[in-house]
């Protein structure tokens, strides 16, 4: 229960940060409410699109898939983040930023609008990406729930946890806009990374040293494989390195990427990304893994009982899951003070969720509130005013839906949001480096990429694990097309489809042409 | 593409390559620092490659023209 008062005085500080940043710019209009007026410095620029890009995602879910798969998660999406994210950043990160500084853009849908000079096919694209966006928004939810249930040992339940964590991040949206959002993701960044190597020395101690834990594993037959990689055919490990491509079409990146001062800052995120990555990730991949040896502690004898069920159900896949198995090496491992920091560390990555509800709130007003026309109505500061009900909205239904409890986090997301924005990446290469792209295109491969999730999400919720059809195989996480993850062909598609009906349907006008491609 | 453009996109297409170890897929030793095993320890030094290699790419591929025409427009 200590531990959740440190939590507690945690969010409380990340409430101030917020309260703070709307005092310092509560009159100001809507580029400085969504954007922080363009003007982040390099520092919080750093820290904050990496804090915005991992969420709960990162910290639960990795440990938890690699308490279940070994050491195998690190290579799935930390490693292939590593060389995939820091190119998308340089090539195509620096061009929306020029983009949004040269047009006054607020969104990418808004650079899709002039750059394809289209209207409809822009709502289309909204539509998409905001139905995408909400299950990674669910993660945050659900994260932070997990995380204050274990952490208060079962005091504080589910409901309450996540309704805490949706009161504390809708406040600080709505008070502090981006600049408050920004500033909160740079303080949790740096909050995770110190204490986080903390965790890896307290946890690596109380288990009696990490060589004498890896040597015990590989004497035991049931959990030697979990240090190599051969329970994931090579296919799959390759299939994941698709899943990278969505960090750039995720809005609340693209978004982010327009609010660099100078295009200079983009420099040190490219170089420092994999760095600050290996620091997270390799942790709590490695702490997932050895979990599997800790004897003796119920909470985490209880998955791994659930992990032997035949034939494994829904609900022995969510015991079995172990979204929480880090928190409870802490609980088990570290003195009950440093458990605090480093849950309030946990709960800095958790919280991620701030920036996905900030981006859907900035791409309603501008892509839909501003494009019909009612801010020429009713003037910006009732777009900000609108923006900031949204938030609210968008904070409350989250909250009800992550009552349901999915299964498990990395599950969610990779099945849904991961694989959807990295097929909508076509959209952002088209846009920003051929000529030659059409709205036409563009509409093609978004009807594809919202066909080909909706089909997938029904294959999974109807038909039985282990049922084949031709190339489609439904396995009992999910499924494979040819042996691969579905993203992979549905960006090879959207990709094709893109290309196809680009070259067949008319061009944009030469001068918005000569306008996004100015001659060297 | 201009020839260094050729050479860094080709490097880098290599880099992603080497991702995929197949040839340390089934290995458990031997350990790094006594504990890291090879499916681990590759990566994790994978990743610093992929910083340092980053940093080239800063200094060799930096669109600046990009920036001089955004603020140039922008002002």
């Amino acid at each position: 229960m200590i531990a959740a008062v440190f939590v507690a005085i945690y969010l409380a500080s990340v409430l101030y940060i917020g309260i703070f940043a709307f005092r310092r710019a509560h009159n100001a209009g809507a580029e400085d409410f969504f954007l922080a007026g363009r003007s982040l410095g390099g520092f919080v620029f750093l820290f904050s699109l990496f804090g915005t890009h991992m969420t709960a995602f990162a910290i639960l879910g990795s440990s938890g898939h690699a308490f279940a798969n070994g050491i195998v998660t690190y290579g799935l999406m930390a490693s292939s983040s590593a060389i995939v994210v820091p190119v998308l950043l340089l090539t195509l990160g620096t061009r929306l930023w020029a983009a949004g500084k040269k047009f006054g853009h607020f969104t990418p849908v808004q650079i899709f609008r002039d750059r394809w000079e289209c209207s409809h096919t822009g709502t289309v694209i909204f539509i998409v990406q905001a139905v995408l966006l909400i299950p990674y928004i669910l993660i945050g939810m659900i994260g932070g729930g997990t995380t204050l249930r274990v952490l208060s040992g079962g005091a504080i339940p589910y409901w309450a946890g996540s309704l805490l964590v949706a009161l504390v991040v809708m406040s600080y949206v709505i008070f502090g806009g981006m600049r408050g959002t920004a500033w909160v993701n740079t303080f949790q960044t740096l909050l995770f990374l110190t204490f986080g190597l903390a965790a890896v020395v307290v946890i690596g101690k109380g288990m009696g040293g990490f060589s004498a834990t890896v040597e015990s594993m590989l004497a035991d037959p049931a959990l030697a494989p979990l240090l190599t990689r051969e329970r994931i055919p090579t296919a799959i490990f390759f299939s994941y390195t698709f899943m990278p491509l969505s960090a750039i079409a995720f809005p609340h990146i693209g978004i982010f990427c327009l609010t660099a001062k100078r295009m200079a800052q983009f420099k040190r995120v490219v170089i420092f990304y994999p760095i600050c990555l290996l620091i997270i990730w390799l942790p709590c991949v490695f702490l997932g893994t050895l979990a599997n040896s800790a004897d003796g502690i119920p909470a985490i004898q209880s998955p791994l009982a659930a992990r032997q069920q035949q034939p494994a159900t829904a609900e022995s896949r969510a015991k079995a899951s172990g979204d929480d198995i880090l928190v409870v090496l802490l609980n088990h491992y570290a003195p009950v003070w440093l458990t605090g920091l480093l849950g309030a560390g946990i709960m800095a990555a958790v919280m991620a969720s701030d920036s996905q509800i900030l981006a859907l709130s900035t791409m309603f007003t501008e892509d839909v509130f501003a494009w019909y026309g009612h801010k020429e109505r009713f003037g910006e500061a009732a777009q900000v005013t609108v923006g900031r009900i949204f938030i609210f909205l968008v904070t409350a239904v989250a909250y009800l839906v992550a009552q349901r409890t999915p299964a498990s986090i990395f599950e969610l997301a990779g099945q849904y949001a991961f694989a959807g924005f990295s097929a909508l990446v076509p959209l952002l290469v088209g846009a920003l480096y051929w000529k030659g792209s059409t709205k036409y295109g563009a509409l093609a491969s978004t009807l594809w990429v919202a066909a080909s999730v909706a089909t997938v999400a029904y294959f999974q919720a109807n038909v039985a694990p282990g049922t084949i059809y031709g190339p489609v195989h439904r396995t009992a996480t999910g499924t494979t097309v040819f042996g691969l993850l579905p993203v992979v062909p549905m960006t090879a598609i959207s990709a094709l489809l893109m290309w196809l009906v680009s070259t067949a349907t008319p061009k944009p006008s030469q001068a918005t042409i000569t306008r996004y491609f100015p001659a060297a | 593409m201009n020839l260094r453009g050729l050479l860094l996109s080709a490097i880098t297409a290599l880099l992603f390559l080497l991702h995929q170890d197949f040839w340390n897929w089934r290995a458990a030793r031997p350990l790094t620092f006594g504990f890291l095993p090879p499916g681990l320890s590759y990566h994790a030094l994978y990743t610093l490659t992929a910083a340092a290699w980053m940093a080239v790419l800063v200094k060799l591929a930096w669109p600046s023209r990009l920036e001089q025409d955004a603020e140039d427009k922008h002002r």
